[in-house]
Order: structure tokens, then C-alpha cells, then sequence
């Protein structure tokens, strides 16, 4: 059985579509990550899995309960941690978790083994008021709600978005973790490097999913030649390469420009022309696709 | 029940560590019926009198020594003439002018004695109108003692026996203070508890709360609850406040005010709820709750009566809910009334209290 099954999901924001009849679903026990930009629409699918907004069109079930008949079963068996931090900041650690525990009419030391790896990051501070943790702890606490009541799917809207490199890092191992004892995730990340953690990733851009698969198989089937460009005057090497017909898109990508190319090239020849066109210390090199490639050049196609 | 258990313990815990609120609780009651009661009062006293005495007699003495020993006025000296007197009132220094004509006393065995000569600064109504009264009393009264020392007919001035009912001494006080513990309801009751909601909302922990199986009935009871016990022991403070330090103790049952006051939560939590739920914000809410709140406060016969509204205005009043509250209060506190008696009024606030929290349910619905 599908954990998360949604089905041509249309939300409007009056004038504006936020999700346009999106489709996809998550086998039990997997670990699904969506992938886009801000404004893609990735909270509003959050918000309606987890029965907040109600679909204009399209249905969805979340453990085979109807997200809108039956939101009071889906209440009890999903956790949902918000992008922002939304504890209360006045009561101290520990409150906050029995808090959550309480409501679901359970307590911290009968699923204290599914949350253990990650309340014990916390628990020298079990003390201190929520407000005053620093951003890494603050996210460990809000996982540590939204699994005290050891739901079957949780959903985690960009919980590593504004959090160091090494706390995201962590966070994702603490996913995996999780992934070990069962419970469905559905995460989403504006970071693109994120992707590869996930079991299956779905790329989304402006209200609509654009692909699905597995993140080594989206940059395995990618079929452009994919090459990086680099000069001593960056801009006038991106005015170069697009000033030459057929070559492909071209996008700053970081220290190097990635070219899209619609054929193999002759890297000798492509630099000959360029640095006639005044491109002095050119590099270029064939590359492996990464995920973000792959993002740009299905927006592209869009 | 468990489940509003856990929410009452945890909006408890956070009134607690709220820095500010507890002390307001405190402190608002105390700086409301100790001090407010003292400042607001209408009562007229120290009405600035100057006596332009053209008469010089033994009439013009007494009428003097008259005002200079009453306590409602301050003797502001002779002035020289008229126009001096004049020039004072103008700039404010004095409220009440009293002209004594040349040869009053000697006219005053006559049939046409010539008129002592009033004249009031009616900038400020109240004071004017009665500070105006008082001066005519006195005046006729030590002219009184004069003709009956001459063996005359006095004037009439102790035909009419006049008698204030329900506060005798008329003690603006004693008008002000169940209208000051009416004020500390609606902000407590009403105010808080809405504001709690919305930074909730604003926080973003309502959405927390919301995919839990918490039904938004307990999640609103929970906040609603505490203020309501809060601004019961707020009541009971101001009350023995009045007690102890205005002497004024309710005429009437305290089970009387009590059902009042409880009802009167009820009504205006309603309202509260009901504000906070289509407010985004504490901005929102403030300001849309302050608009409600100050056309209460000022047509409700809280500060003013309503019987001096114009009618179509005191028709209007009927859909304010501190309308009866305010009644009841003056009522029981000052005249003694039963529940019984008033009836009708606690009818009124109890579908009042209906009405308003029906409109916080629908308004909650709305959300999802």
C-alpha cells in the first residue's frame, strides 16, 4: 500500500495557482524528498497533506484516510514539522515535548527509544525555554514533537532551510535513521545537494512536479553532453558562448559555466573559437550532471 | 477532558512566566478602585466664588461668611466692582460672580427688593450649572437667617426638602466604582484571551496544535478558562477594595453580581474569540477589538446615562452586551435589586453570551 497517494491536487491562491493537478505517491517506509525553489508550492502540498488548507480539486489520502473526510485519523497518525520553528518559546524543552506527548494522550518514556537518538542531543538543555535555543537545537526539538507520538508518516517542510552545513549534514543522518524504523518521510528542500539523501526525489517548479525518480537515475538518464567552462573574465565568456550558433545553453553554475550542448564537442576546437572571440586562460571539460543540472534543463523544456 | 487538562496546565505555566501579565492582574484592579474613583469625579466642590459687594451691610456679611464656611466653594475675596469680577470669570480664575446691590438690605423689607445678581462660567457645564445651584442655596439661605432674625417672612428656600435616593450623599464615586470593576472585566475577559489566540496564530504553534487531534473546542476553552477565574478574583479584589477604602459594599446579593459578572465573561470572551478568529494579527485584533470596546465604554451607561442619549441612540444600545451588565451593577450595588426585579436584564446577557459564542464557532470554521 502507498502511504501518501495524491491524486491531480489543484490549489488557488485567488488569481494565483500554487499547486496545478499534481500526482505522485510514497511507497511505505520510503524516504520522498521535494526538490524546487521558493514559491514552488511545496508548504501548500505540506498544509493540505497535513490537513490545514482543504484542494480546490484533486483528492488525496494520506495511510489510506481521505485528507478530507477522515482528517481527524490522519491527525493521529502523521506529524508535521513546520518550516518555522512553531514551539512555544516561553515553555522549556522538556515541556514542550511532554506537551505533544500529552496531547496524543501518550508520554515521552513509552517512545522514548524512537526519539532517544535525537533527544539526547537536547537533553542536557531539557531546562532551557524553547526561545532560547540556537537554530540547530531548535530543529531537533521540533522533530522531537512531531515524532513523540510515533506517527506512521512524517512530513517536514525544509526543516534544514537556514541551518549550518554540518547541522544539516546530521539532520539528514537522523533522517536515515528514521527510515530504519519505518515511518514514511516526505521532506522539502530548496537545496539541491540534499537530493541524493532521498530514496526518490520529486523536481518541482511553479505548482507543478516536473519529474520523479530516484536521484542516481535522474542524473544517470540525463542525455546532454554536459560541459564546464571557465575564463579569466567570466561575463564576457558567457556573451561569447551564447554568440556562437548551436551551441546550447549556457548558465553560471558557481565557479564554472555549465553548457547544455546539443551535440558532443570538440573541446580543442570550442576553445580555439572562444579564445578568438578574446576569452584568455579557458578551461573546459566534459562533467558529470548533478541534480541541479538536471532541475535547469527540465525547467527549461517547460 | 484529559486533553483540556493538558492545554489548561500549559496556558497556566505560560501566564506564569509571562513577565507582565500576572503583575497587571494585580495591579490593575489596585490602580483602577484607588485611584481612578478620585480623578474622574463629577462631583462639584471648590467653586471659585467672588463677591462684588456694593451693599456693605450686615446681609452681605452673612452671605460671605456663608460661602467662606461652606466646603463646596472657595472664597475668592471682595472684588471692587463689577467689571474686575467680570475679567476674572473670563480668564477662569473665578467660577461664580455674586453682585450684592447697593441698598439690598435696606430693600429687603420692601415687597421688590432689587435681585442679587448670579453669574456663572457654564465652560464647563456640570460645574457651572451646579456650582450655580449651590451658590443660590447658600445666598438664600443666610439671607433667610437674616429675615428671621428681623422678624420677617423668610424667602422660600426651606419649602423644598430635597432627598438624592439610592446615594444619598450624591457620591459620584459611589456611581463610578461598579463602573470600574465593569472595565476591568472587559479588558481582562475580552482583551487578553483574543490577543492570546492571535499570537498563537502569529507564532505559527496554532498550526502545531491544529494537526493534533485537539478539537478547536477544548484548544479555545483552554485559553478562555483562566481569564475567566482571573477576572472573577480581579472582581473580588476591586470589590473589597471598595469596601475597604470607599466604604461602599453592594447593596444587594453577591450572588446577584456574581451570575452578572459570570454571564458578562461568557458574553465578551465570545466576542473576543470571535475578533481574534478573523484577525491575521495582534494589530488586526487590537484594533478592531479597541473600536468595539470604546463604543461599549461610551454607550453603555457606563460613564454617562443612557437616558440622556437620544433615542435612537439608546435603541442602538440594546445590542451592546455591557448595556445590561452596567444595569445590573448599579442596580445591585446601589439600589438593593434582586435578581428577580431585574430579571429581564440577565435574560438579555445570557442571549448576549449565546449570540457571541455562536458567532466565535462559526467564525472558527471559517479557517479550515
Amino acid at each position: 500500500m502507498n502511504m501518501i497517494e495524491v491524486n491531480g491536487l489543484t490549489k488557488r491562491y485567488g488569481n494565483v495557482l500554487a499547486l496545478s493537478a499534481v500526482s505522485f505517491s510514497v511507497a511505505e517506509g520510503e524516504l520522498f524528498g521535494l526538490i524546487g525553489p521558493d514559491g514552488a508550492g511545496k508548504t501548500t502540498l505540506f498544509r493540505l497533506l497535513a490537513t490545514l488548507l482543504n484542494a480546490d480539486e484533486g483528492t488525496a489520502t494520506v495511510n489510506g484516510f481521505d485528507v478530507v473526510k477522515d482528517y481527524k485519523s490522519i491527525r493521529n497518525c502523521v506529524g508535521y514539522m513546520p518550516g518555522k520553528f512553531s514551539l512555544y518559546p516561553d515553555l522549556s524543552v522538556k515541556e514542550n515535548v511532554d506537551f505533544f506527548a500529552a496531547l496524543f494522550g501518550v508520554t515521552l518514556e513509552e517512545n522514548y527509544d524512537l526519539i532517544a537518538p535525537i533527544y539526547k542531543q537536547i537533553e542536557p538543555f531539557k531546562d532551557r525555554r524553547a526561545g532560547k535555543l540556537s537554530g540547530g537545537m531548535k530543529q531537533k526539538l521540533a522533530l522531537c514533537c512531531a515524532l513523540i507520538h510515533k506517527p506512521k508518516v512524517l512530513f517536514l517542510d525544509e526543516p534544514t532551510t537556514g541551518v549550518d552545513a554540518v547541522s544539516r549534514s546530521e539532520f539528514w543522518d537522523m533522517l536515515s535513521n528514521l527510515k530504519q524504523k519505518g515511518i514514511t518521510m516526505l521532506v522539502s528542500t530548496p537545496y539541491m545537494d540534499e537530493a541524493s539523501r532521498c530514496d526518490r526525489i520529486a523536481l518541482c517548479n511553479e505548482g507543478k512536479i516536473l519529474c520523479i525518480d530516484a536521484p542516481a537515475n535522474l542524473t544517470k538518464n540525463f542525455d546532454t553532453p554536459l560541459y564546464a567552462l571557465a575564463a579569466d573574465d567570466m561575463f564576457a565568456l558567457l556573451n561569447a558562448v551564447r554568440s556562437i550558433p548551436n551551441m546550447g545553453d549556457v548558465y553560471p553554475f558557481g565557479e564554472f559555466h555549465h553548457l547544455f550542448s546539443h551535440s558532443e564537442l570538440d573541446c580543442g576546437k570550442v576553445s580555439d573559437e572562444l579564445s578568438k572571440k578574446g576569452c584568455n586562460n579557458l578551461t573546459i571539460k566534459k562533467i558529470e550532471p548533478t541534480i541541479e543540472d538536471v532541475f535547469i534543463k527540465l525547467m527549461n523544456n517547460e | 477532558m484529559g486533553t483540556l487538562r493538558v492545554l489548561l496546565e500549559k496556558e497556566i505555566t505560560q501566564i506564569r512566566r509571562n513577565p507582565i501579565l500576572p503583575r497587571i492582574f494585580v495591579a490593575m484592579p489596585i490602580a483602577l478602585m484607588l485611584v481612578i474613583p478620585w480623578i474622574t469625579t463629577m462631583d462639584v466642590n471648590d467653586v471659585k466664588v467672588a463677591i462684588v459687594d456694593n451693599d456693605c451691610s450686615s446681609v452681605s456679611q452673612r452671605i460671605t461668611s456663608h460661602v467662606k464656611g461652606s466646603t463646596y466653594f472657595s472664597f475668592r475675596g471682595n472684588a471692587t466692582d463689577y467689571q474686575s469680577a467680570q475679567s476674572a470669570l473670563e480668564s477662569g480664575e473665578i467660577d461664580v460672580i455674586i453682585l450684592i446691590p447697593n441698598g439690598f438690605e435696606r430693600n429687603l423689607s420692601s415687597q421688590q427688593p432689587k435681585p442679587i445678581d448670579l453669574t456663572a462660567n457654564a465652560v464647563n457645564a456640570t460645574k457651572g450649572s451646579l456650582g450655580m445651584q449651590y451658590v443660590m442655596q447658600t445666598t438664600i439661605k443666610a439671607i433667610g437667617e437674616i429675615q428671621q432674625e428681623k422678624g420677617l417672612n423668610p424667602t422660600s428656600s426651606d419649602v423644598i426638602a430635597i432627598k438624592y435616593f439610592y446615594n444619598e450623599t450624591l457620591n459620584y464615586q459611589h456611581y463610578m466604582i461598579p463602573a470600574l470593576m465593569i472595565i476591568v472585566l472587559l479588558l481582562i475577559c475580552c482583551f487578553i484571551p483574543a490577543l492570546n489566540i492571535v499570537s498563537e496564530k502569529e507564532s505559527g504553534t496554532i498550526e502545531q496544535i491544529n494537526v493534533t487531534p485537539v478539537s478547536r473546542l477544548s484548544f479555545t476553552l483552554a485559553k478562555l478558562i483562566p481569564f475567566w477565574i482571573i477576572g472573577i478574583i480581579v472582581l473580588s479584589i476591586a470589590m473589597l477594595l471598595a469596601w475597604l477604602v470607599y466604604g461602599l459594599t453592594p447593596t444587594g446579593s453577591l450572588g446577584a453580581i456574581y451570575l452578572g459578572a459570570a454571564l458578562f465573561v461568557v458574553t465578551m470572551s465570545g466576542f473576543g474569540v470571535a475578533v481574534a478568529n478573523i484577525s491575521d494579527t495582534m494589530q488586526q485584533a487590537i484594533f478592531v477589538m479597541f473600536f468595539f470596546v470604546m463604543i461599549f465604554m461610551l454607550m453603555s451607561g457606563l460613564l454617562t446615562p443612557l437616558t440622556s442619549m437620544p433615542q435612537w441612540a439608546q435603541d442602538v444600545t440594546y445590542l451592546f452586551p455591557p448595556r445590561y451588565f452596567v444595569k445590573i451593577m448599579r442596580a445591585v450595588y446601589l439600589k438593593g435589586a434582586t435578581i428577580a426585579e431585574i430579571k429581564m436584564e440577565y435574560i438579555c446577557l445570557a442571549c448576549a453570551a449565546v449570540v457571541f459564542n455562536t458567532l466565535a464557532t462559526l467564525t472558527y470554521k471559517k479557517q479550515s
